[in-house]
């Protein structure tokens, strides 16, 4: 009897955003660059040595700085130097600006804000009931299954009163998977095109932000930011369910702590708002 | 120990003469493929045997634009001359069907695997594609590539009269990303996070067929402990594909409960092998040489987490294949007669439901298999519910090596994870039992960097069998047919 197997193990949804859990901080997040002086001795042959995605790069000031929309994630560059590079813990690193992923931050507050502000205002009717809609433009699969997690009884994002939808005539965000293969730009625009305004498109995971490994190839855009506007930038190789779950409730502006973390997260002084 | 030959033939007419009467004799084709060399395309083709492979490779010199196609006599070459006509722009002559598979383009330059250089840019045109139905009063729904649910983008043209499904076309180009040209020019040590992102959930499978090949070329000795690591990430990632399977048609028959267990069954395998390697999908955990670090859990907790997980799993998949009205939308859907897919050599679980009981792990062991004790399921049926039963096995299976390798881990105590590696030239190929399905790697490696990687997933040999399965089934019999092929869109267009 599935009924009785359905009350088997209780429940076992996550709380949050309401309330904190335990894997969010267990899972990786981005590299980030820790503060210290050891950044400096970093120059821009080693740089580029040691990421094999092209995510790090040292500044003239002698800043270096890490690229989390090009970070797949590997983690040599935490392996081999460790004083200068760390995971960021908790669930993910989204970002309402492209900028906004590079640490430490080079971008101003008052950019960040704008976005912010511009962004509240159009998504302000969907707080409420939102309808996803998922597109793949060339992903390795593994985002797919990510998202397909949200679903499940542990994510459960129905209680956030988010719904998956069959008709992009129905979707007020969509979420966009993989490198922007070029076979996929026309479906993707009419899919875009198809939604009712207000819009939000979230590019979900490294591939979708800057091609990850995929960039340079003949096939691929190079990320989805050429074909579409993109409201979210969402790093990860893939990203993990809590951390697409983030980038929906920064979307929508719900996410608890969202300009705490903006603030910390990107290094932005003050409050954006 | 498995024995590979490699030969390099006259002609490209001995090669084709040499791949048939190899599969009259037995054996399966198991891929066909083109490298750009200075001296013209060399073809290459990999025949497996029961515990062989034998390599065969021709090459056609640059002034010759066709050749003789194999199709006609070796059938599993079908969609093979396709990719080679995509990507290189020779004729296969006498092709039955020699239509756009992974890349249609109009003119220009072509992606030319294996030659120096190549297109910045090339951008698909559908318009090349020709559209027909095979017969009156039929028309054609397009499915695809932007599908309802959470899927990857493939386009399915289903040609019907109103309810059965007399054919099937399949559009696999819309997600083609490149990926084999994109390996050429990299560092070898590289390369292997390229390959863990050809079929995102199969990374453990892919990163290490990769890294086989590398050890192979170099001669590297694999230590014991990471061989036992790599088995254990490798049944992880199984049991996880095979749960995405089962959600997928627990889902389509409408099971709102088995859809949420086997949800959360499959999101504790993936947290698991979060916590025992630092990602969800295992990445990172094959490096050239051995594994990239010490799990994080201890052999004796893995113990426990995996028995939890067996008993909670095992449970509701006896009480699914127990569901009848569920079984009955399996039962004689979407059947691979067992001949058919013998002459295809269909691999996987589509290929052992069938009754072609072929699987690398045992037939051509690697990592840790050899020492370890495995029962190889397969059924006759052939249809959905064989396929379902065949990877309900495998799940069982995979708890099996699963407690025999953190045994023997526990037992092995300390020691090295990495052997010394270097880069060597050369050229190799190398396999693994993924998921879906036998996958195979023919890496060539000059000077240094990769010239040429040949990635060949199951996804790829699997998918045109697609075409052939839907005798009497109807349209609303698709998704479970989709469902239980179970292949990853992401490999077959790479």
């Amino acid at each position: 009897m599935w009924a009785l197997r359905g009350l088997r193990n209780g429940v076992l949804t996550t709380r949050w955003p309401a309330s904190p859990d335990a894997y969010t901080a267990a899972t990786r997040g981005a590299v980030t660059v820790l503060p210290g002086p050891a950044a400096d001795t970093i120059d821009g042959t080693e740089a580029s040595a040691l990421c094999p995605a092209g995510a790090i790069r040292a500044g003239l000031a002698g800043t270096v700085r890490v690229d989390q929309g090009g970070c797949i994630m590997c983690g040599r560059c935490v392996t081999a130097r460790p004083d200068v590079f760390g995971w960021s813990a908790g669930p993910g690193s989204p970002s309402l600006s492209r900028q906004g992923l590079v640490v430490p931050a080079a971008e101003t507050a008052e950019s960040l804000a704008e976005v912010t502000s511009r962004l509240r205002a159009r998504t302000r009717a969907l707080r409420r009931s939102v309808h996803l809609r998922h597109v793949d433009a060339g992903s390795d699969g593994s985002e797919e299954w990510e998202i397909m997690a949200l679903l499940n009884p542990v994510y459960d994002i129905h209680r956030l009163g988010m719904f998956f939808t069959a008709s992009p005539r129905h979707a007020d965000i969509l979420l966009v998977t993989g490198a922007g293969a070029r076979g996929m730009a026309e479906p993707l625009r009419e899919t875009y095109q198809a939604m009712p305004d207000p819009k939000v498109v979230i590019a979900v995971g490294t591939d979708a932000v800057t091609g990850g490994l995929a960039r340079g190839s003949y096939a691929t855009s190079g990320g989805i930011g050429g074909i579409l506007p993109v409201d979210v930038w969402l790093p990860g190789s893939p990203p993990s369910p809590f951390a697409i779950l983030s980038a929906l409730l920064l979307a929508v502006d719900r996410l608890p702590g969202q300009r705490a973390a903006t603030a910390a997260g990107h290094g932005v002084a003050g409050d954006p708002r | 120990m498995t024995v590979t030959r490699y030969e390099v033939v006259a002609s490209v007419e001995q090669l084709s003469d040499r791949a048939a009467g190899q599969v009259a004799a037995g054996a399966r084709l198991a891929d066909l493929f083109g490298t750009a060399r200075d001296g013209g395309l060399l073809l290459t083709a990999q025949l497996a045997g029961p515990a062989s492979l034998a390599t065969v490779a021709a090459m056609l010199p640059p002034w010759q634009l066709s050749y003789p196609a194999l199709t006609p006599r070796v059938g599993a070459a079908f969609w093979y001359e396709r990719e080679i006509h995509d990507l290189f722009g020779v004729e296969p002559a006498g092709h039955p069907r020699l239509e756009p598979l992974v890349l249609p383009a109009s003119g220009g330059q072509l992606p030319r695997p294996g030659a120096a250089g190549g297109p910045a840019v090339i951008d698909p045109d559908p318009g090349v594609l020709p559209r027909h139905t095979i017969g009156p009063g039929l028309f054609t729904i397009p499915h695809g590539p932007v599908r309802s649910g959470v899927t990857e983008s493939i386009e399915y043209l289903v040609e019907t009269p109103g309810e059965d499904i007399p054919h099937l076309n399949m559009r696999l180009f819309y997600k083609h990303r490149g990926i084999e040209k994109r390996f050429e020019g990299m560092h070898p040590a590289d390369g292997v996070l390229l390959a863990e992102r050809v079929e995102g959930v199969a990374s453990v499978a892919h990163g290490l067929a990769y890294c086989q090949a590398l050890e192979a070329l170099a001669d590297t000795a694999v230590p014991w402990r990471a061989a036992l690591i790599r088995t254990l990430h490798a049944e992880l990632e199984r049991i996880a594909c095979h749960l995405d399977v089962m959600i997928r048609l627990a889902d389509g028959a409408g099971l709102a409960v088995a859809t949420a267990r086997f949800g959360w069954h499959k999101e504790r395998v993936l947290r698991l092998t979060g916590q025992l390697s630092g990602s969800r999908f295992g990445r990172g955990v094959a490096v050239p040489g051995g594994v990239g670090r010490e799990p994080g859990l201890p052999p004796a907790d893995l113990l426990t987490a995996v028995g939890v997980l067996d008993r909670e799993l095992t449970a509701d998949v006896r009480l699914l294949l127990g569901t009848a009205s569920f079984l009955d939308r399996l039962r004689r859907t979407g059947p691979l007669p067992p001949a058919r897919a013998a002459q295809h050599g269909a691999l996987g679980p589509v290929g052992r439901a069938s009754g072609t009981a072929d699987d690398a792990r045992e037939s051509r062991p690697y990592a840790a298999y050899q020492a370890l004790g495995l029962a190889v399921s397969a059924r006759d049926d052939g249809d959905a519910l064989a396929r379902l039963e065949v990877r309900a096995d495998e799940i069982g299976a995979s708890f099996h090596l699963l407690r025999q390798a953190a045994d023997e881990l526990a037992e092995a105590g300390h020691g090295p994870l990495r052997a010394d590696w270097q880069v060597a030239d050369g050229r190799t190929v190398s396999w693994a039992e993924a998921p879906h399905g036998e996958l195979l790697y023919d890496l060539r490696i000059e000077d240094g960097v990769i010239t040429r990687c040949r990635v060949r997933p199951a996804s790829f040999h699997n998918l045109v069998l697609m075409h052939e399965v839907f005798a009497g089934d109807i349209l609303t019999d698709f998704p479970f047919i989709e469902a239980s092929f179970g292949l990853p869109v992401a490999g077959a267009a790479r």
